[in-house]
C-alpha cells in the first residue's frame, strides 16, 4: 500500500501539521511501509467478535458535575502558560474573517 | 558500607526508622551521584536540588514527630510526562519545553503524602513514543552498562537513573513496554501494573486505553512497596478500579512456590531471540523449577498480531490525545509576524489555522508526527472499519486468549526483549517499523491490560537480560511472590554497572 504525495499532504492537513517537502516525502514512504505491515490484520477472521475499546469492564462511572474552585494563584499559574493573553483571557486569532 | 544512594528502599527505610540516617543525608548522596555521572548518562531533564532538600528536611521532621512509612524520606525521580506542580514537565518535546503544570498528577500527590522526595524529572522518548529514548527532543540517554548503547525506552531516563543509583526508585509509564523494556536493558525491576490499578490523572496522555504508570526499582520488594502507595481508585480517573492491593511480601506465604504453575507461551520463544537471552531465560526456568514451580507449555496464537493491532490503536489514540497541543492554551506557539506584506491574514499565515499547523509542525518531533499522521489516516472516513475497528476486534481475541490461558496457569514467563541493549544509532533508530517490532513481547499484556514485570535474570556479553512475568488482571501479588522468591536465590539484581 503506497500513499501518494497528495494523500500524505491531505493527511497532514487533517492532522494540522505544517510539513516541509522533505518531511512529506520521508513520512510518505515510512507510513506506506507501516501500513503494509499492518495489512496482515486483514487475514484474521473476526466474524462475530465484538471490538475492545477498554479492558476494565467498568461501566458508567458517575460523579457529580460540580464546580471546584481553584485558589487565585493556581488560576494564574494555569493561565501563565498561555502564549498570548489579555487580562484574564487567552487571546486567539480571529475565527471569522 | 555502601553509599546511601546505593541502598534499596527497604534498606533505607529501615535505617531511617532506626534514626541511623536522615532523609537529608540520603538525598544529598543521590544529588552528589547525579552530579558525578549524569553528564555521561543524561538521564535527567530537570534536577530540583533546592526543592528536594527542602522536602527531605520536611520528611525528617515528620519522622521526628512520630510518623513512619516505607517511603517517608525516600528520594525518587519521575518520568517527565508526569505532571509535577511548579516543576517543569516537558514530555521531552519542544512543544512543551517550558511547560509548568499548575497541579500534581495523582500518583505524585500520593507519593508526596507518603513523604517521598522528588529529585527531578527523567528523559524519555518524546511523548513516550519509542523504545530507546533516542526520540527525546533533548538528546538520548545512555545505558549505564555501556554508554554507547540505549537504555531502552520510553522510560529510559528513569531506568538509567535507578540502574546507576542516582535515586532509590523512579516512576515510569508503560503503554506497550515503556517500563518493562528499559528495565530489562538496564538490569533493574520494572512493573507495569494492571490497567486501572494506578491513576492516569496528570499523565500526559499517549494511548489512553493502555497507558499505566508504575515503578522502576532495584528489587521486587521495592516495586511492591511503591505500588502499594500509588495504587487505588481516583475520582479523577474513571478507569481506575476498586480492587484490594495487598502487598504479599508482608507475609510468609510469599516464599512458597510449590503449588505454582507457570506457562511458557511458545509464540514468545521464537527463532528471532538471541541465544544469550534464550540461555538466561532457560536458566531462570531451571532456578524456578528448583523452587518447586511446575512449567507448562501454552499457546497464544494471536501473538503475532499484537504489534499490528497496537500500531493502529496507539497512533489513533495519539492523534486524538495530541490534538490538544495547538499553540493556544500552553506550549510552543508559532504565531507569525504581523508585518508581512501579504494582503489577507490567510496569505500572511496569520490566521488561526496557521497558528495550529505551524505550532504543531515546529513543536512535534518526527516520531510524534508520524504517529499523529498514521492515526489520522486510520481514523479518517473510509478507512475506519478496515483499520481501527478491525484492530479492536483482533484486540478482543488477543485479550480473550490471554485470559483463558491464565485460567490454566498462575502466570506466564517470557523474555522481556529478544536481545540486550542495542547501540545508539543502530538500524532500529532509523527505521520506525524496526523500532516498533522491538515491543514484540510487550504488546500482549498491554493490549489485554494485564500486570507484567521485568526482572533481571542474567547477562549476555556483559549486558543485562530481563525476564517478563505476566499475571492475571489485578494479580500483581503473584508476580511479586514469584519475583521475590527468584531474587532470594539469585544475585543478578545485585550486579551494578561499573560507572
Amino acid at each position: 500500500m503506497s500513499l501518494s504525495q497528495e494523500e500524505v499532504k491531505h493527511i497532514a492537513e487533517l492532522a494540522r501539521l505544517e510539513l516541509t517537502d522533505q518531511e512529506l516525502e520521508k513520512y510518505g514512504g515510512q507510513l506506506s511501509a507501516v501500513l503494509d505491515y499492518i495489512d496482515q490484520l486483514k487475514e484474521v477472521d473476526v466474524e462475530g467478535v465484538a471490538p475492545t475499546a477498554q479492558v476494565t469492564g467498568l461501566e458508567n462511572i458517575w460523579r457529580e458535575d460540580e464546580i471546584k474552585s481553584w485558589p487565585q494563584h493556581l488560576v494564574e499559574a494555569a493561565l501563565s502558560d498561555a502564549p498570548a493573553k489579555e487580562g484574564r483571557f487567552i487571546k486567539v486569532k480571529r475565527v471569522i474573517e | 558500607m555502601k553509599s546511601l544512594n546505593q541502598l534499596t528502599i527497604k534498606q533505607a527505610s529501615q535505617l531511617l526508622a532506626k534514626k541511623e540516617i536522615t532523609s537529608v543525608a540520603l538525598t544529598e548522596a543521590c544529588l552528589k551521584r547525579i552530579k558525578e555521572i549524569d553528564g555521561k548518562i543524561k538521564a535527567c531533564l530537570t534536577v530540583c536540588e533546592k526543592e528536594a532538600l527542602a522536602e527531605a528536611k520536611k520528611a525528617d521532621e515528620r519522622r521526628a514527630a512520630g510518623e513512619s512509612g516505607d517511603l517517608l524520606g525516600i528520594p525518587y525521580f519521575a518520568k517527565d510526562n508526569i505532571l509535577t506542580r511548579g516543576i517543569k514537565t516537558t514530555a521531552a518535546s519542544k512543544i512543551l519545553a517550558n511547560y509548568i503544570a499548575p497541579y500534581d498528577a495523582t500518583i505524585i500527590k500520593k507519593l508526596k503524602q507518603a513523604g517521598a522526595v522528588l529529585l527531578g524529572k527523567t528523559n524519555l522518548d518524546e511523548f513516550a513514543h519509542g523504545s530507546s529514548t533516542e526520540n527525546s527532543a533533548f538528546g538520548p540517554t545512555h545505558n549505564p552498562w555501556d554508554l554507547t548503547r540505549v537504555p531502552g525506552g520510553s522510560s529510559g531516563g528513569s531506568a538509567a537513573a535507578v540502574a546507576s543509583d542516582m535515586c532509590l526508585f523512579a516512576l515510569g509509564t508503560d503503554t506497550c513496554g515503556s517500563i518493562r523494556y528499559p528495565a530489562g536493558f538496564c538490569g533493574i525491576v520494572g512493573l507495569k501494573p494492571t490497567y486501572g490499578r494506578s491513576s492516569r490523572f496528570g499523565l500526559i496522555a499517549m494511548t489512553s486505553s493502555t497507558d499505566v504508570p508504575g515503578p522502576l526499582a532495584k528489587t521486587v520488594e521495592d516495586a511492591a512497596i511503591v505500588l502499594s502507595v500509588i495504587a487505588g481508585v481516583d475520582e479523577n480517573d474513571a478507569t481506575t478500579v476498586n480492587q484490594p492491593h495487598p502487598n504479599p511480601l508482608l507475609s510468609k506465604e510469599r516464599v512458597n512456590l510449590k503449588s505454582m504453575t507457570i506457562g511458557l507461551p511458545k509464540e514468545y520463544f521464537t527463532a528471532g531471540t538471541d541465544q544469550g537471552v534464550t540461555q538466561a531465560i532457560e536458566q531462570a526456568v531451571a532456578t524456578l523449577k528448583k523452587l518447586g514451580v511446575k512449567f507448562k507449555s501454552v499457546s497464544l496464537p494471536h501473538t503475532k498480531y499484537a504489534i499490528p493491532v497496537y500500531y493502529i490503536i496507539t497512533p489513533s489514540e495519539i492523534s486524538s490525545n495530541l490534538a490538544r497541543f495547538d499553540g493556544i492554551k500552553y506550549g510552543l506557539s508559532a504565531a507569525p509576524s504581523l508585518t508581512s506584506p501579504a494582503r489577507t491574514s490567510r496569505e500572511r499565515g496569520n490566521d488561526l489555522m496557521s497558528v495550529y499547523t505551524r505550532s504543531r509542525g515546529k513543536g512535534f518531533g518526527p516520531e510524534a508526527k508520524r504517529r499523529i499522521m498514521l492515526g489520522t489516516y486510520a481514523l479518517s472516513a473510509g478507512y475506519y472499519d478496515a483499520y481501527y475497528l478491525q484492530a479492536q476486534k483482533v484486540r478482543t481475541q488477543i485479550k480473550q486468549e490471554m485470559d483463558k490461558v491464565l485460567q490454566e496457569v498462575d502466570c506466564l514467563l517470557t523474555p522481556t526483549a529478544p536481545h540486550v541493549a542495542f547501540k545508539i544509532g543502530a538500524p532500529q533508530s532509523a527505521d520506525p517499523l524496526k523500532m516498533y517490532l522491538e515491543d514484540i513481547f510487550m504488546a500482549g499484556a498491554s493490549l489485554s491490560g494485564l500486570p507484567a514485570m521485568s526482572i533481571p535474570c542474567g547477562f549476555d556479553n556483559g549486558l543485562p537480560v530481563g525476564m517478563q512475568l505476566i499475571g492475571r488482571r489485578f494479580d500483581e501479588a503473584m508476580l511479586f511472590r514469584v519475583g521475590w522468591a527468584y531474587e532470594a536465590t539469585t544475585r543478578w539484581h545485585l550486579e551494578k554497572p561499573g560507572i
